[in-house]
């Protein structure tokens, strides 16, 4: 079943089509990776969905229910949360704080709350800093916290907006761990990504928008060989080590 | 390292500590029932709970108001009317004001949440100035001429007395010890994170399930009723009440800047600074009265000065400023 369906969503900036008429389905427990050049408008279809922006066209439905136009803090109590891709820690607040608001969505009882939150804090590797004002956090760590407090809540569907950007190696190889893991459990995740090594191994399915277009939707295999997809994103380089398989690229740099 | 849960435990013991202290100060010769020091402790207390009572709104939800003499006003006015008016008690009329007070903040303040940071502050002013006029010209709560208590016979019943003031102290440290632990509880449950990330970035909030409007109208409602109760409080010890005392800026400021002065968003930030202010304030009106009340306004605009340039965390901040180079120089002797 699909858990998210998105009809024909057009977001206009004035002049601007920023998304223009996009479709495509979510199914339930999938990894559905989105990518594309900057600019592509990625970050706003995310806006869009989770209640940022109101669509200038179009319809979105979560769990079979339409979630277009709603508040953003309803369609996160429905269980559709989603990360910053410009991080915005709560910087007065300590980053145990930051996670535990994330998690009294799980949870309006202390206990439980405060469970989840040092479960959350562990997974993300941020135990040790839980303490510290969030403000303080290197990149690195805020992107974490990002993704720490959208898991606190115990979404349906998590959206991350690259998270994994500015992470280094390891960082990068423990997010995509958590990730899968995140699916094990059931959880549906779609992923923004630059990183390629991050997001192909795992994804069970990858959207490409191009100019606020959708290009391509496919299997990993397919859309590396996909010319359009190569020619508007990936670039040769990288397909070509995608399918002598060494993608071992690990400095996490982008392909724009 | 401290942990968490034993933080928590050490702040309620030296609150707990704090508020016994308090309670057996009339006790100590120098605090005696009419005394000038009794009076000044009387105001800490209730500039405390104003401050508290603002701190909800203000400091944790990050909402600056400069609209809480109106509702100090109609608690005031809650009061004064159920004795002056009625001729009965007025504990009716206190909690009618509270009611009413958190009713008129959540309809004026409805409007003004869609306004952004220095907007809601200036509309929040311009209400102040509504509310004053339209208590001066209405005939039915007394117009400009205010309302002057009747001589009663006292106790608690009508919340008077004439010839001591420590019952007035221990009603005030009452006020002060129900609105701190309001906050104190505030402070380690949902909503107190909630209002704290409302006010760190209402956004971010709202993307993890927090419906901030209803979270700033609910903070609004709480801290105005609280301010109503200040204010009936405050009638109740002044025996006489008219627009311009009560609905001023000058009141709406004291709420502020007692608050930011001790350290906003904090719980002991209210009581350090009305610590500070009221002495100040009464002190130097005592001794440059005849000056033209002016002085401690300059003087407390000053000290506002001071702590805004040099440590916006008021003065909470100055205390763990010095907490942590207590700390350093201990660190260093051990080495
Ligand atoms: N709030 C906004 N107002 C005006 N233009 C916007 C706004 N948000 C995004 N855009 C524009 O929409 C386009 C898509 O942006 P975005 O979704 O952030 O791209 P991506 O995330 O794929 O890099 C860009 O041209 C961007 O400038
Ligand atoms: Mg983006």
């Amino acid at each position: 079943m699909a858990i998210l369906e998105v009809h024909n969503v057009t977001m206009k900036f004035g002049e601007l089509v920023a998304c223009n008429s996009i479709s495509f389905n979510v199914e339930e427990g999938a990894i559905v990776g989105l990518i594309g050049p900057n600019g592509a408008g990625k970050t706003t279809l995310f806006n869009c969905i989770s209640g940022l922006y109101k669509p200038s066209g179009g319809n979105i439905f979560f769990n079979g229910e339409e979630i277009t136009g709603l508040k953003p803090y309803e369609i996160a109590r429905k269980g559709a949360v989603r990360t910053f891709q410009v991080v915005r820690p709560l910087k007065d607040m300590t980053v145990f704080d930051n996670v535990l608001v994330g998690a009294f969505l799980y949870s309006r009882e202390n206990r439980i709350a405060f469970e989840k939150a040092y479960e959350c804090l562990r997974l993300c590797n941020l135990e040790h800093l839980k303490d510290k004002i969030a403000g303080e956090l290197t990149i690195g760590g805020k992107k974490r916290l990002e993704m720490a407090r959208a898991l606190a809540t115990n979404p349906k569907l998590l959206m991350l907006d690259e998270v994994m950007a500015g992470l280094t190696t390891t960082e990068m190889k423990a997010s995509v761990e958590v990730i899968q893991r995140l699916r094990d459990h059931g959880m549906t995740i779609m992923i923004i990504e630059h990183v390629m090594e991050g997001i192909m191994p795992i994804a069970d399915k990858v959207i490409v928008l191009d100019g606020g277009v959708k290009i391509a939707e496919d299997v990993p295999a397919s859309i590396v060989k996909n010319e359009k997809v190569i020619e508007a994103y990936l670039g040769t380089k990288y397909s070509k080590r995608y399918r002598e398989k060494k993608v071992e690229r690990t400095d996490g740099g982008a392909y724009t | 390292m401290v942990s968490r849960e034993k933080k928590l435990k050490i702040k309620d013991i030296s609150w707990l500590t704090l508020v016994l202290l308090l309670s057996v100060l009339p006790l100590i010769p120098g605090f005696t029932a009419n005394s000038f020091r009794m009076h000044i402790m009387i105001l800490i207390m209730l500039y405390a709970s104003m401050a508290q009572a603002w701190n909800i709104i203000g400091g944790y939800c990050g909402q600056v108001s400069f609209g809480h003499s109106v509702f100090f006003g109609i608690g005031a006015y809650g009061a004064g009317m159920a004795v002056v008016t009625y001729g009965g008690t007025p504990w009716l009329g206190i909690i009618i004001g509270m009611i009413l007070a958190a009713c008129v903040a959540v309809i004026i303040s409805y409007p003004c949440f869609k306004l952004s940071g220095h907007y809601f502050a200036i509309a929040t002013f311009a209400i102040v100035e509504i509310f004053n006029r339209g208590f001066l010209v209405w005939d039915w709560i007394g117009g400009a001429l205010g309302l002057d208590y009747p001589i009663i016979e006292e106790g608690l019943k009508n919340f008077m007395w004439h010839n001591t003031k420590t019952p007035y102290y221990y009603l005030a440290l009452l006020i002060f010890v129900l609105i701190f632990s309001i906050v104190r509880w505030l402070e380690g449950h949902r909503f107190g994170y909630y209002m704290r990330a409302v006010r760190d970035g209402q956004e971010t909030a709202e993307s993890l399930g927090v419906n901030s409007t209803a979270i700033k109208l609910t903070a609004m409602a709480l801290s105005a009723s609280m301010a109503a109760l200040c204010g009936s409080f405050f009638v109740q010890y002044n025996l006489r009440v008219d627009p311009p005392m009560v609905m001023s800026l000058d009141t709406s400021m004291k709420f502020v800047l007692v608050t930011i002065l001790g350290g906003s968003g904090t719980l002991a930030g209210p009581l350090l600074g009305a610590a500070v202010l009221v002495p100040l304030q009464e002190y130097t009106r005592a001794f440059w009265g005849g000056l033209g009340g002016g002085v401690d306004l300059i003087i407390f605009g000053l000290l506002i000065i001071i702590i805004v340039v040099k440590q916006p965390a008021g003065m909470i901040g100055i205390l763990q400023y010095i907490q942590k180079a207590f700390k350093k120089t201990k660190l260093q002797e051990v080495k």
